[in-house]
């Protein structure tokens, strides 16, 4: 099978844009493709007719053009045949995002769309899904162009059972700054599964780390994915849902019981190189964090701070992390101490953390990174910015990005996020230092780099 | 491929849905594991033989394909070390429901293990290893990793233990044969990717590991349905 037209397509079909109700998801799609994005749109309807000035083409064997991307937005019943119709016209891919396929108990419409589909090896995304969505290319979302948050161009992709947890998903990463480069919604994945994606994205030259919503695996896909997964170069994380155990089932093993559904998806993941997001917010972090830095860590942190608490707080997070934080020897500590301005020198402590005070100025966090950045004892920096210090300016992300890529050692900070802070919080990101809003947050950061190689 | 042996008990198991002890522990013997000495008797004169080839103190357990938790009926009696406790204890598993036989081995000891399997829907067999005895449910002390194991998941295994410090030897104590372990769990491992079709889990429980080796003293393999 091969997903390219899926997700690079010139010409796009929509299948079932309706004449007189407006509002018809498939009218949404059609327009927004339409007037937004590089592609060219085609309509198709059975009963023909015109939407706005646009002729509707009765089947999509009418269609003038050869299409790479059908999106059918049909009821359910039609859609096998619909399925075959693209296939005879010549059309390379499809997105169903009609429901009431085995979510609605018709299993069996399904099972015929995906054998139609499996035999003349044509890709489909779904049914009951969102389908694809590419920055500044295609977006078969059903959602009304102005409604939407639309992350900027990334190298993030993230597919996804859910669709409505996909649009959340992608509302937090722009939120946090992380660009995307693909989004998907893969529904009731009857064809097209999380591990042709994987092999897919892995292929593709805009994506560097790849990201799921999983709910459950098929029979025995779990396993293929894993070990797919295992031996990826770009990092795989991974978000579930469905983790309670259902019920007490009866079990007549302790083994069965000790080793549940959840704890066994749990201990395969990790096995193998996959990266476990436990909520929303470690999704986005990980995801940040992965596409700015490409070199696994050891975890040996070095923690820069202007505020004691913070400092410790964060020691306490590198611990539940299984992160180190190596106490300094007295050589490192003079070096250190030797570099800061006068009023901070005094009473800072430079033994790891690095506590600079609230007296510290700018020139304080540069310099204590840059020796750090050097120093075989630390292989990641987690820098603590109150951004309310009188002494921090906002030229401070940037300053701190350009000892990041000059030593290529990883640099993750710490700001508050609120409106007020942006500028500063833009210091860091676009220049590609990421920054998480809370202390434990920045120390998963660093946590998500210290991942294995690949196997 | 399975050994015909195997496949044959595996066969005469299915209509109660699980193996037999004698039959699980011939199972592990015929794929190389290390099991106690035992034999299985219906009769009084049959145990005494038993018993006393293999030499007292013994262990003695019901077998019969309507009790899975042996313990649970007092169905597992631990150093007997006479004729006349023996007798008496075939006499009272006798009443028992299914008896079959009882179950006469050598008691063995060391630290105990569970090492046991479960074939995942989405991920097939998966090992698990952990401080056994009756209170693995309530120590829950396990690692748990996708098979076929590698050497170094079962170096990672052991090293997530809290009883990584008993098998290390704790407080005098001496430290288990960590290399005769890493074995067995990768036989086992083995044996599962081989048994994937047919088995739904499978409890060790106890292993017995000592110095010098690990020895599997109880085993259960619950089939599919």
């Amino acid at each position: 099978m091969n997903l390219k037209p899926l997700f690079e397509p010139r010409t796009l079909a929509v299948i079932g844009v309706s004449s007189t109700n407006e509002r018809h998801p498939a009218n949404v799609i059609f327009e927004k493709n339409n007037h937004r994005y590089p592609v060219e749109v085609f309509g198709v309807n059975p009963r023909g007719g015109k939407l706005h000035d646009e002729p509707l083409f009765e089947r999509i064997g009418d269609v003038p053009k050869k299409i790479d991307l059908a999106v059918i937005a049909a009821r359910a019943d039609f859609v096998p045949d619909i399925l075959a119709q693209c296939i005879d016209a010549g059309v390379k891919s499809a997105a169903v995002i009609s429901g009431g396929f085995s979510e609605g108990g018709r299993a069996d419409l399904q099972e015929r769309m995906a054998a139609i589909a499996r035999e003349a090896k044509f890709p489909f995304i779904g049914p009951n899904c969102l389908g694809l969505f590419v920055p500044f290319r295609v977006d078969t979302f059903f959602l009304p162009i102005e409604r939407m948050i639309k992350p900027s161009p990334g190298n993030v992709a993230f597919v996804s059972q859910s669709g409505g947890i996909l649009v959340d998903q992608m509302i937090k990463f722009t939120q946090q700054g992380v660009g995307m480069s693909k989004a998907v919604s893969i529904g009731n994945k009857a064809l097209v599964r999380e591990i042709d994606l994987l092999k897919y994205l892995l292929t593709d030259p805009a994506t560097r780390v790849i990201a799921f919503y999983v709910e459950g695996f098929g029979a025995g896909e779990g396993r293929e994915f894993v070990l797919a997964a295992d031996c990826s170069p770009k990092p795989v994380i991974l978000m579930k849902s469905g983790k309670s155990e259902a019920g007490h089932r009866a079990v007549s093993s302790h083994t069965a019981s000790l080793a549940g559904d959840y704890t066994s998806f749990a201990a395969a993941v990790a096995q193998h190189n996959i990266i476990e997001a436990a909520d929303e917010q470690e999704l986005v972090s990980f995801c940040e964090v992965l596409s700015s830095y490409t070199q696994p860590i050891e975890g040996k942190i070095g923690i820069i701070t202007g505020s004691g608490g913070h400092g410790a707080m964060a020691v306490d997070a590198c611990a539940a992390a299984n992160l180190t934080v190596p106490a300094f020897a007295a050589e490192l500590q003079d070096r250190l101490r030797g570099q800061l301005t006068e009023n901070v020198r005094s009473i800072a402590s430079v033994g790891n953390p690095v506590d600079l005070t609230g007296s510290a100025v700018d020139d304080d966090f540069v310099a204590c990174a840059k020796i750090l950045a050097e120093a075989p004892e630390v292989d990641c920096l987690v820098v603590l910015l109150l951004p309310y210090l009188p002494g921090v300016t906002l030229d401070i992300g940037v300053r701190l990005s350009q000892v990041q890529k000059q030593f290529r050692k990883p640099i993750v900070a710490y700001v508050p996020h609120v409106e007020k802070y942006n500028m500063m919080i833009d210091g860091f990101e676009l220049n590609g230092t990421p920054v998480s809003p809370s202390i434990e947050g920045a120390v998963l950061m660093a946590k998500a780099l210290a991942r294995k190689k690949p196997c | 491929m399975l050994k015909k042996e195997i496949s044959a008990v595996l066969r005469k198991s299915e209509s109660w849905g699980w193996v037999l002890e004698p039959d699980a522990q011939k199972i592990f013997s015929l794929y190389g594991f290390k099991i106690p000495r035992y034999g299985v008797a219906t009769r009084g004169e049959q145990a005494l033989a038993i018993a006393r080839a293999i030499g007292y103190p013994v262990a003695a357990k019901i077998v019969s394909p309507a009790i899975v938790h042996k313990s649970d009926v007092k169905g597992v009696v631990l150093n007997i070390r006479d004729d006349a406790t023996l007798l008496a204890t075939l006499a009272r598993l006798q009443t028992l429901d299914g008896f079959a036989g009882m179950l006469i081995a050598e008691m063995v000891r060391g630290l105990e293990l569970i090492i046991g399997a479960k074939n995942d829907v989405q991920f097939g067999p998966m090992i698990l290893v952990g401080l056994g005895g009756v209170g693995v449910e309530i120590y829950k002390d396990v690692s748990l990793r996708m098979a076929p194991l590698k050497s170094r998941d079962v170096d990672n295994m052991l090293e997530e233990l809290t009883a990584r410090k008993l098998l290390a030897g704790y407080r005098g104590a001496e430290p288990v044969n960590l290399a005769a372990l890493k074995k067995t769990l990768l036989s086992f491992s083995k044996l599962m990717m081989d048994l994937q079709d047919r088995v739904e889990s499978v409890d060790l429980n106890p292993v017995m590991c000592t110095a010098k080796s690990c020895t599997v003293v109880d085993s259960r393999i619950m089939l599919k349905k």
